[in-house]
């Protein structure tokens, strides 16, 4: 059975220039220890829909669904606070700017420790070690130290690494990655993309990563969901992908990555693709 | 911390001159000399006028007239009110306790209504709720203050009988001040029904000073707040799974108090301002009648006295709310 299971999920949002459908009927899901990508151009729907999943969206939004389902339960369904038993305990999420993620009026001990706090019954002692046991997974040197500082006083990827930290205190079942390391240097980016693989590995918990990166998926997922438009356009192990794209946005997609660049320029996504053909190519 | 207080009390030394210069020139610079303005519409003879003058010191140059005074205020010596013959100080420190505990219980009512309305009108914008809120804030916000208090005397007072209309407590009440708050020494001198009606009293200068803060803090929570609800900071807060009370109370509120401390502090010299009508609506016998008073008294020596006091005060406030703000800001280290 999938741990987590989207069935034909749509999203409207109300703004002010009247209803902006965000997402049109996305299915997908992700099996236990599984890695999951998504990929698909910005303004696709992807940090929505996994906002959806978290119930995170603002009030402006209209989400409906046959169903999400996580570990056998609807969480659509869920009161508000049955929900929130699961969020932050059984699905972490990351996202995009670590920085601003964690709030700068706490040391970041501070808001590790108070997600422990709200999911299991560790005593304040016992809190402190998982905190410290945390940040030796995640790589943070002089961890006791560490502990006390404020968010302003860490770098990025540091940041990242106490948000993920954060986001695996309870032992998750699925992480949600929303494109972790956009933000950072590159040489960071892929110190926090190893990290994140092999805590994977090492939990066996399932990961959803959203990312822009054709290269990262080859190297991390085993399957990969490819959005366009609001609508999955693609959806299949990573292998088949990449060895036959069946959409042209797919194709696009992996035509624009850097190998296959001639001459002085970077080839792009548009090189190779014309809107028109998401309507009369392959309806996946 | 103790480098950036010392550099902060650096900085009050000029501002601190500014004030003096202008409190020293205020009356000077009105038309006509002091002499015959504290004549008032008596004539006097010019060899009173010259005496007068010399008692005065008016007679000597205006730099050493303001060295002479300034020396003075470092050994606090504020000169003595040409009235009563009193050191202006200690006329001012008698009165000051019910100003502070005038000014401190409607900054109280004001952070204690406005920032819990201001939390509750951004969590629920748009709402009607909000929207009442917010035009409530915008009348109270432009209130003519001394038409404002009249209105709740004659309703209040007037129609209702439910509250006195002038003073700190009822004449039947008498005890020797002991730490000048009319609350708590009603409450010290034992005497049964005296706290009730020192708050009797206290009630609607409360309300009329506080209408103006109020109404600002509400309105500056509420943006403050609508700014950090959209920070991705809470959207974390939120992803952990914390109930809203937590979310909004802790996380967000945490972070919006620190422009709203600011304005609570800018709010003190409002208050100064609105003391001075409030206390003259309801004869309060605080700094801010006194000051009146002397003023249609024409002792020149309270007015130019009192300002400079006021000034210190607000200088001192704004040192501490700039304390504050460094405590509560992590950012922030000195
Ligand atoms: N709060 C909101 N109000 C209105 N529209 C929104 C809101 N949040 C997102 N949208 C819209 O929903 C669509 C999908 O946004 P989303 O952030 O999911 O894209 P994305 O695929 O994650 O893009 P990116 O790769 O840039 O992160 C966009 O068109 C965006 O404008
Ligand atoms: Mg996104």
């Amino acid at each position: 059975m999938a741990l987590l299971e989207i069935k034909n999920l749509c999203l409207t949002f109300d703004t002010v220039g009247g209803k902006l459908k965000a997402v049109d009927g996305i299915s997908l899901h992700v099996d236990r220890g599984e890695v999951l990508a998504i990929v698909g151009e910005s303004g696709s729907g992807k940090s929505v829909s996994m906002l959806a999943v978290m119930g995170l969206l603002p009030w402006t939004a209209t989400i409906t669904a046959d169903y999400i389902r996580f570990d056998g339960k609807d969480i659509l369904n869920l009161s508000p606070s049955d929900r929130r038993k699961i969020i932050g305990k059984d699905i972490g999420m990351i996202f995009q700017e670590p920085m601003a993620s964690l709030n700068p009026c706490f040391t970041v001990g501070f808001q590790i420790e108070e997600t422990l706090r709200q999911h299991t019954d560790l005593d304040r002692a016992a809190r402190r070690r998982r905190a410290v046991e945390l940040f030796r997974m995640v790589g943070i040197p002089n961890t006791e130290d560490r502990l006390s500082s404020y968010p302003h006083q860490m770098s990025g990827g540091q940041c990242q690494r106490v948000m993920i930290a954060m986001a695996l205190a309870c032992n998750p079942k699925l992480l949600i990655a929303d494109e972790p390391t956009t933000a950072l240097d590159v040489t960071i980016q892929k110190q926090i993309l190893e990290l994140l693989v092999n805590l994977q590995i090492e939990t066996g918990m399932a990961m959803i990563l959203i990312t822009h990166d054709m290269g990262v998926v080859a190297e991390t997922a085993d399957r990969v969901a490819v959005q366009y438009k609001g609508r999955r356009v693609e959806e299949s192990d990573v292998l088949s992908l990449f060895e036959s794209p069946k959409h042209p946005y797919t194709r696009a997609l992996l035509s624009a990555l850097p190998e296959n660049a001639t001459g002085d320029r970077l080839p792009s996504v548009s090189d190779y693709f014309l809107e028109e053909e998401a309507v009369t190519g392959g309806a996946a | 911390m103790l480098q950036f207080l010392f550099r902060r009390l650096a900085v009050l030394i000029p501002t601190f001159v500014g004030v003096s210069i202008i409190a020293f020139a205020f009356i000077r610079l009105l038309p006509g000399d002091p002499v015959q303005m504290m004549a008032g519409e008596r004539v006097i003879s010019p060899e009173r006028h010259a005496e007068l003058s010399q008692q005065l010191g008016f007679d000597r140059p205006i730099v050493v007239q303001y060295l002479d005074y300034l020396g003075g205020i470092v050994t606090g010596d504020f000169g003595n009110s040409i009235v009563t013959k009193r050191p202006v100080l200690s006329e001012f420190l008698a009165l000051f306790p019910a100003t502070l505990e005038l000014s401190i219980c409607a900054i109280l009512l004001a952070v204690i209504i406005g920032v819990p309305l201001g939390i509750i009108a951004a969590v629920k914008r748009g709402s009607w709720f909000d929207q009442g809120v917010m035009g409530v804030a915008l009348v109270g916000y432009s209130m003519p203050i001394f038409w404002w208090g009249l209105l709740l005397i004659i309703f209040f007072s007037g129609v209702l009988q439910l509250t006195p209309v002038s003073g700190r407590i009822s004449l039947m009440y008498f005890f020797p001040p002991v730490t000048g708050f009319m609350l708590i020494d009603s409450l010290l001198s034992g005497q049964s029904g005296a706290f009730k009606s020192a708050l009797s009293h206290l009630i609607l200068p409360t309300v009329v000073l506080a209408t103006i803060p109020l109404a600002v803090i509400a309105r500056q929570t509420r943006s403050a707040m609508l700014e950090v609800l959209s920070e991705d900071y809470v959207r974390t807060a939120r992803a952990k799974g914390l109930p809203p009370r937590r979310v909004i109370g802790l996380h967000a509120l945490r972070n919006a108090l620190i422009p709203v401390v600011t304005t609570i502090g800018l709010q003190i010299g409002v208050l100064m301002a609105g003391a001075i009508l409030t206390e003259t609506i309801f004869s309060w016998p605080g700094i801010g009648k006194w000051m009146v008073d002397s003023v249609f008294r024409r002792d020149y020596t309270v007015v130019q006295g009192g300002l400079l006091l006021i000034a210190i005060i607000i200088m001192v406030v704004n040192l501490l709310v700039d304390v504050l703000y460094g405590l509560i800001n992590p950012r922030i280290r000195y």
